[in-house]
Formats: C-alpha cells, structure tokens, sequence
C-alpha cells in the first residue's frame, strides 16, 4: 500500500463573499472611469482642497503673518500637499485647509489642482504613470 | 534675575531647533504641476503600511482627520444625541512619476469603516488596491463592497504569507465574488520590486478600461 498523497494546502474552501453593486446615493459614481484635471489654479471658482493639491508659495512670509501661516509659507518654497503641510504642521487636514483657504484668500499661495477620475479620457496620463513606475 | 530673558533665549532655541517641513531630501522641484493618488485599502494588518513605505520615494508621512458623525458609534443606546469623533490616520507616501506628476499612496491602520467619510479620498483617486491575507479573507470583504458601491475601480493584490493557504486564482476568484476582468495578483509588499508590480498591474487595468469602458 502506497502512502496516502500529502493534502494539498488548500483543502478548506475559503470564505464567500457577496457582490454588491454601485449605490449612487449621491455620490457622484462615474461608470466611466475616466479622468480629469480639476478647476483651475486661479480662476475665481475655487475646487476644494484635495489631499494631493499642490501648494506653493508666492513669496516669503510677511512680517505680519501668524505662526502657522508663515510656517506653511516657509514649508511650501517648492510645491507640497495639503497632506504633507497637514503631516508636517501634525494638525488634521480639515484645520489645514482652513489655514490654506485664509492664505488662498490673501493670494499669499498658488493652489495645483490635482488629477482625478473624472469626465475626461486621459490615456496618456495612465502611460506616463506605467512608465514612471517602471523606473522605479 | 531675569526670567523674561531666560525665556527669550529659550523661544529662540526652540525656533531654530524645529522648523517644520520636509527634509532637503524630500523637496520636490517647483515643474511639478499636478498629483494623482491611489488608495491602498483591505483588513487591520495586511499590510498597506508596509506596501507604502516600500514603494515611497520620500519617509512615509501620516496625516488625519477628526470625523464627527451622529449614531456611527457601536453603543449609541444612550439617547439620539450620541455623537462619535473619531481621529482617522493615514500614512501616505510619494512616488516621482515625470518632473510635472507626482503620485501619493494612502493606505491607512485599520478602521476602514471610518475611512470611507474622508470626502474626495476615493471618488478623486485614479482606482485602489486591495490587499488580502488568505489567512483572513474575510476582513477584506467589507471595503471590497465599499469600492463596488461607489464604483471605484481596484485590484486584487494577495499579499502571501508562508503560514497563509493558498487556493488557486479561480477559487480566489469565487471566493471574493470578482468580475473575471479584475486583476488579482500575487505580491510581497515588504519588496519595493513586488509593490510596484502591483501599483503596475493597477494602472494597466485602468488603461485597459480607458480603452473599452464598460
């Protein structure tokens, strides 16, 4: 008699889960699947703050400017995101984009509008992100 | 004495001590113009830190938000006004793609329940990864559904452990009710190689999509 086969490791069958389909409760669900730069960086219509908006500084911090401010200003000589300002000043994203809309106000900032999925087909922007990635 | 000196000198110290911002290292050039983000989601300890802060180009930073909501507590017996606030982490990283385009990852330590009220955080990302443990399938149940509902687009990435089962990719399949187009993939996301192979497998499934939507 020829000893048994081991078991293969896989013998119990692995959870189920069950699908679910897109709710459109509101929220804006886009079957399309496609891709968009938002609003612009100074028209009069301000995007909200995204967690990957860029910021950058006009210039250095007036004397006048409260600490937080003139932090964020002196941080942001080359571009950030309000993620990284929020990350770095340790303070939660919704007080930063507070402190990012006063300095937007004052036009002591410039505001880079991030790609999101959206209304406009951008191939292109998906071959640029393959092939950065492959240099990684 | 003189105390008003004292803490003077000591202010100053302290200013120039600790100027937040990123390291020089860190800094990116002024001719970027735009970011994408991608979300790395699945169960408490699969690994989305990890895959992070394998495939981050700078140190891995977190940001968070306080998230109020009325009656998502578990124990809100106590009356209508039982409001919640939560202080939601995530770590994130940054990955140079062109000198115009950086791409941020965000994956976040647990609570995914919480995660899906960061307002934009889905709905502006170009699609997620799901990371799966065999060993514990079914916590990744919940944000797969999340992602169906607001449909945002993802992959399937196992994250394989030697002490892990291993079913074959048709179970697997089964298994997580999938479309037979989603991509699932093996990886081990403690190697930067193998991390962004998924992020790889990720954008060209989008491609693919942009190409033939549905």
């Amino acid at each position: 008699m020829s000893p048994r086969p081991p078991e293969p490791p896989f013998r119990e069958p692995p959870p189920q889960r069950e699908r679910r389909t897109p709710t459109g409760d509101g929220k804006p669900v886009d079957p399309e699947r496609l891709y968009v730069i938002t609003g612009g960086t100074d028209g009069t219509e301000r995007a909200p703050l995204d967690l990957v908006t860029l910021i950058v500084a006009r210039g250095d911090p007036p004397p006048s400017a409260p600490p937080e401010q003139a932090a964020v200003l002196r941080m942001c000589r080359t571009p950030l995101s309000t993620a990284e300002i929020s990350a770095y000043l340790n303070l939660p994203f919704s007080v930063v984009t507070v402190l990012l809309g006063e300095l937007l106000a004052a036009d002591l900032i410039q505001a880079r509008a991030p790609v999101i999925r959206g209304a406009v087909a951008d191939r292109s922007l998906l071959e640029a992100v393959m092939h950065g990635l492959q240099k990684l | 004495m003189d105390y008003k000196n004292s803490e003077a000198a000591a202010d100053a110290t302290l200013g120039s001590v600790h100027i937040p911002g990123p390291r020089a290292e860190d800094r990116m050039p002024d001719t970027v113009t735009s970011a994408a983000k991608i979300v790395i989601v699945g169960g408490f300890g699969v690994g989305k830190t990890t895959m992070v802060g394998s495939v981050s180009e700078i140190r891995p930073l977190t940001t968070e938000e306080t998230m109020t909501q009325a009656g998502i507590g578990v124990d809100d017996d106590y009356g209508s006004d039982t409001k919640t606030a939560t202080t939601v982490a995530m770590d994130f990283g940054r990955i140079r793609i062109t000198d115009e385009l950086v791409l941020y990852l965000f994956g976040t330590p647990g609570q995914e329940r919480f995660w899906f009220l960061w307002n934009g955080l889905f709905e502006g990302a170009l699609g997620a990864v799901v990371l799966i443990d065999t060993r514990r399938l079914e916590v990744s149940f919940e944000v797969i559904g999340r992602l169906e509902e607001r449909g945002v687009p993802f992959i399937i990435a196992n994250n394989t452990f030697p002490d892990g089962p291993r079913y074959p990719t048709d179970e697997l399949r089964g298994a997580l009710d999938l479309d037979p187009h989603v991509p699932i993939i093996e990886c081990d996301v403690r190697r930067r190689a193998s991390s962004r192979d998924v992020l790889l497998t990720l954008m060209r499934y989008l491609h693919e999509m942009a190409l033939h939507p549905a």
